[in-house]
């Protein structure tokens, strides 16, 4: 790691280094999270309280995260990775003792300034571990069973944890997330074959467990579940987010109707209108264009993202950035396919957009990860 | 070696994997975008709807309920302004703490406190929860003054139906109240208005049975509201359609009369104008306050009501079934004459009673009548004259002539519970009691006993065909919202006018003539003479042993056991104008307890108010004067203008 190192040369220093960030991405978030700016002042009513105001500060809180994670070089955080894997283990081991109660799971941990939800840290601290894990391994030896077992005994340890929350949904996160790490280090595709089968397998042991001593799954996920299967069954429980949320969207129409004129969400509807559903209250206001636009955005984000990875030729830098990339995608496309019916409903937020501190710090400081491998990447 | 490792890791980047991926995340938000479009481009207009019925209530207005007028224009139902109190939780706070402030103006009491603080967190905070209705205007101005103490506590005037004639009317007007699960099954659509809770509907009388006419169209008010009910704002409204006045035949003056008339007596009058078929009067005694109905009536109430053997609730002047008695011998007579089975000239031996085969069927006057012509008949009332002729004329006959004088036949009016009575045959005796018909029961059926049965309606209408001739048909409703109905034709009955005029001649004898059984309720000035006949009818057997003991006489027997006083009558003997019927229950007999009822009213009708003193004879006249100042007295104090200023909370 000498100052000699040619790679290391090359990359800029100082100051210069935000000469080459990645403007694109910066942009596309400050757009984004403009966006959400919009929505939460039309949630509520006009007015930058209780929600739009904060969410501002947090995410001039967040870029400043991201500048400074970004300016440190990529090999601090290659050093640090294992290290905050374990950190964030241990802070889900403490939420499942200290924890407080809340929406009926142990979640989060109270900082006093804003509650920690340890379960998102891990989604990138794992992102980060995996990078690390493979580059560290030789490229040969990542389809050999016992060089898969290691990545997926690091996944399914937090996994574990994340479910005794219970937390279902962060949990299948977490997994796709590792799953598209592994994909993008080479391991062979048999092996992603196999876990569909086992997953397939699984989910027909959950339901055959349903209303036996063994169940696996708590009532309500079996009824959230049941209820993304056929929503009218329950038009007035469980089913009712979903249907008004449909109901909502499909009224905006191509054009919508207009900023603070969505009736459905005015007139409470929907469901956490202000952070989950904040998709549905912008479809139903901004319309097909403005719900396209959105979805656009997001995908410009992935587009660039991915983009950088496939020219980093560094491989912790590329496997990070394709991580957080897909941990990204998988939040907004997760959250998009729960409003529109097509995933049951697993209390994902809206990246950037919904209202709330711990995911928009933690994807802040995510995003000054890609940042610092792409400042520093070797040219 | 450090070079080596970089430029194997460079080698080793993500290359195809990467656009495998991303290829896999651009068409996941393809299948995003497509969704997206399917939903609010392809079904938008089917979920815009969905969203608006959502959010968009549709509130009805209940219109203000039609008014009922008696044929001078004075009101029989009205609507009053309902003076209430309501709480709105958000607004007060403390509902404990709010009771306490209202109490210190209006005590409440244990019970209705209970049970406002129960539905006040029953219901959610916007929605106001009644505290107390039905309020005099008194308490109800202090509580509206001190409004601005008493958050949360707010008056309203809502309106609330009140009869101010209360008793007098009771049995022709009826009574509104609240919707039941019956009267919703009752109708084939519901109106949905009924749904509404504090709406109330005609329960019985032309309230009832003019519901449709009175109740008018709901008017719409479209609200939008939140998810958990609360109003934001009205869209719009279309006001709804009053309901439309009605304006009875009834002469609340005459009516008021006939119900004092016939106080403490379980009776019943008619009275019907003979060119309109107007039924100026319709009372039944003793009558219910059907005020207390609307504010919802107190158990002790309804079972004193109930219990009472008088039955205050039954409309007697039209469901009661009363064998008709003498007053059915008029009906004998033409049926008589029609078949040419008597001459008015011929005379019939009454011995005091008449025997047919070993049967004795007795003359009320023992030692009898002698000989007897029909005029005779009428005005002596002779019974074995008619034994004789129901047994020459058959029952069948009889029972046609009947009919076509409106007994045994049902008379369309506005009212529930409408008496058919009976004009029995032998078809309809073999039919319902499997038996063939009896010489017996036409004799018996001749004096208005046995089989037959009529209400004091059709004992009027009888009258009223026998001194016009024609088929006047009763009416109740004279307007609707201030355009009269036409009455119904009156075509001449198939009668030969010279019999009615010699059964005429018989009831005016009845009245006038000293022999007459109605001498003692006869009317002095010519012109305003009546012709008459009494009526009384047995509702026991009277067993030969008890003839043989004497034990006949009314006074001896239980309330329940005496029998029927009837009266009919028509007037101005020379050109009729009113036919009245008079029924009182265990009255004793028609002549002394009917007929100067009867009597009374028809003055009272024929003049338009109290009758001059002049057409009474001499003796009644100082007790008739007394009881004319009364009436006056107590006219003055009533109508009563407000309903009870009780707590209804």
């Amino acid at each position: 790691m000498s100052l000699h190192d040619p790679a290391e040369g090359r990359a800029p220093a100082g100051f210069l280094r935000l000469l080459h960030f990645n403007w694109a991405i910066l942009l596309l978030l400050i757009a984004v999270a403009a966006i959400g700016f919009v929505m939460l002042i039309s949630v509520a009513g006009g007015s930058l309280q209780p929600w739009a105001g904060r969410q501002m500060l947090r995410f001039g809180i967040g870029l400043a995260l991201m500048f400074t994670v970004a300016m440190i070089h990529v090999r601090f955080w290659r050093s640090l990775s294992v290290a905050a894997y374990l950190g964030s283990l241990v802070l889900l081991v403490a939420v499942e003792l200290i924890g407080s109660v809340g929406m009926g799971a142990q979640r989060w941990i109270d900082l006093g300034f804003f509650h920690l939800q340890p379960s998102e840290l891990m989604k990138i601290t794992l992102v980060m571990a995996l990078a690390r894990y493979y580059d560290w391994l030789e490229p040969e030896l990542v389809s050999r069973p016992l060089w898969v077992a290691v990545p997926v005994a690091m996944t399914l340890v937090p996994m574990a944890l994340v479910l005794m929350q219970p937390d279902l949904g962060t949990a299948l996160l977490l997994a796709a997330g590792a799953a598209m790490v592994m994909f993008l280090a080479g391991v062979s595709l048999w092996y992603f074959a196999a876990a569909g089968l086992a997953a397939v397998a699984l989910v027909a042991a959950v339901f055959a467990s349903q209303g036996t001593s063994w169940q696996l799954l708590h009532d309500y996920q079996f009824r959230r579940i049941e209820t993304f299967l056929d929503p009218s069954t329950d038009p007035l429980g469980a089913g009712y987010h979903i249907t008004q949320s449909t109901i909502a969207m499909g009224s905006g129409g191509l054009t919508g109707r207009g900023f603070m004129q969505g009736t459905q969400s005015r007139l409470n509807f929907l469901p956490e209108k202000h952070t989950d559903f904040i998709f549905t209250t912008l479809a139903e206001e901004f319309g097909f264009v403005g719900a396209l636009a959105l979805l656009g955005l997001y995908a410009l984000i992935v587009i660039f993202g991915l983009a950088s990875a496939l020219t980093n030729r560094d491989r912790y830098g590329a496997l990070l950035t394709g991580g957080i990339t897909s941990t990204f995608f998988l939040y907004f496309a997760v959250n998009m396919a729960m409003v529109m019916g097509l995933a049951p409903v697993v209390g994902v937020p809206l990246p950037l957009v919904s209202y709330g501190g711990s995911a928009m710090l933690v994807l802040m400081g995510a995003f000054g990860l890609l940042q610092s491998a792409h400042v520093h990447r070797p040219r | 070696m450090r070079r080596l490792e970089f430029q194997r890791r460079e080698r080793a980047g993500i290359g195809r994997r990467g656009l495998i991926l991303l290829a896999g995340q651009l068409a996941v938000v393809g299948v995003l975008g497509l969704r997206l479009r399917a939903i609010q481009i392809e079904e938008a207009e089917r979920y815009r709807l969905l969203a608006d019925e959502n959010r968009i209530n549709i509130r009805l207005i209940p219109p203000a309920r039609g008014l009922i007028f008696d044929r001078a224009g004075r009101a029989l139902a009205e609507n009053r302004p309902n003076y209430r109190i309501v709480m709105i939780r958000e607004q007060a706070g403390d509902p404990e703490a709010a009771l306490d402030r209202l109490e210190e103006i209006l005590p409440l009491g244990e019970k209705a406190r209970a049970r406002i603080l129960r539905e006040i967190r029953a219901k959610s905070p916007f929605v106001p929860v009644t505290v107390a209705e039905h309020l005099d205007w008194h308490s109800f101005a202090r509580i509206a003054a001190n409004s601005p103490a008493l958050r949360g506590i707010l008056p309203e005037v809502g309106l609330t139906r009140a009869y101010p004639h209360g008793e007098a009317t009771a049995h022709v007007v009826g009574y509104v109240g609240p919707v039941s699960e019956r009267d919703l099954q009752a109708q084939e659509t519901p109106d949905p208005l009924l749904q509404i809770p504090s709406f109330q509907i005609g329960k019985t009388g032309v309230e009832n049975r003019m519901e449709s006419v009175l109740r008018g169209k709901a008017g719409i008010s479209r609200i939008e509201v939140n998810s958990v009910g609360r109003v934001m704002r009205e869209l719009d409204r279309t006001e709804g359609v009053a309901g439309r006045n009605i304006q009875l035949t009834i002469d609340l003056a005459l009516q008021r009369h006939a119900m004092r008339r016939m106080r403490g007596e379980s009776a019943a009058a008619v009275v019907m104008d003979l060119a309109s078929g107007d039924l100026l009067a319709l009372a039944s005694t003793p009558a219910f306050d059907p005020n207390l109905f609307v504010y919802g009536i107190s158990a002790r109430d309804w079972n004193a009501l109930l219990n009472d053997d008088h039955r205050p609730l039954s409309a007697k002047a039209v469901s009661g079934a009363y064998p008709p008695g003498s007053t059915f011998k008029m009906v004998v007579a033409l049926a008589a004459l029609r078949e040419g089975l008597v001459d008015p000239a011929e005379t019939v031996w009454c011995p005091g009673y008449l025997e047919i085969g070993n049967r004795r069927f007795h003359c009320w006057r023992r030692g009898g009548h002698g000989h007897v012509n029909l005029k005779e008949s009428l005005r002596a009332s002779c019974d074995v004259y008619y034994y004789e002729m129901a047994r020459r004329v058959g029952i069948d006959r009889i029972a046609e002539m009947a009919r076509s004088l409106g007994l045994g036949v049902r008379h369309d009016l506005p009212l529930p519970a409408i008496s058919e009575g009976l004009a029995p045959t032998r078809e309809w005796k073999q039919r319902t009691q499997g038996k063939p018909w009896l010489v017996g029961d036409s004799v018996n059926a001749g004096i208005g006993q046995g089989y037959v049965l009529a209400s004091p309606l059709q004992l009027a209408v009888m009258t009223a065909r026998i001194a016009t001739g024609r088929a006047v048909a009763p009416r109740l409703i004279r307007a609707i919202d201030g355009r009269p109905v036409a009455p119904e034709p009156a075509p001449e009955l198939d009668i030969p006018p010279a019999h009615l005029a010699q059964v005429r001649a018989g009831m005016r004898a009845a009245v006038n003539e000293r022999r007459g059984t109605a001498w003692g309720a006869r009317i002095i000035p010519r012109e305003m003479q009546m012709a008459g006949k009494t009526g009384t009818s047995q509702v026991r057997q009277i067993t030969a042993e008890e003839r043989r003991a004497g034990v006949w006489r009314n006074e001896d027997l239980p309330w329940n056991r005496r029998d029927h006083a009837l009266f009919v009558a028509f007037a101005p003997v020379e050109a009729p104008r009113l036919a009245v019927s008079v029924v009182v229950e265990h009255g004793g007999g028609g002549a002394a307890t009917a007929a100067p009822i009867a009597r009374d009213i028809m003055l009272r009708a024929l003049y338009g108010g109290p009758p001059p003193l002049s057409a009474y004879p001499a003796h009644l006249r100082p007790e008739i004067e007394r009881r004319q100042a009364e009436e006056a007295e107590e006219d003055l104090r009533l109508p009563d203008p407000a309903p009870a200023g009780r707590d209804r909370a």
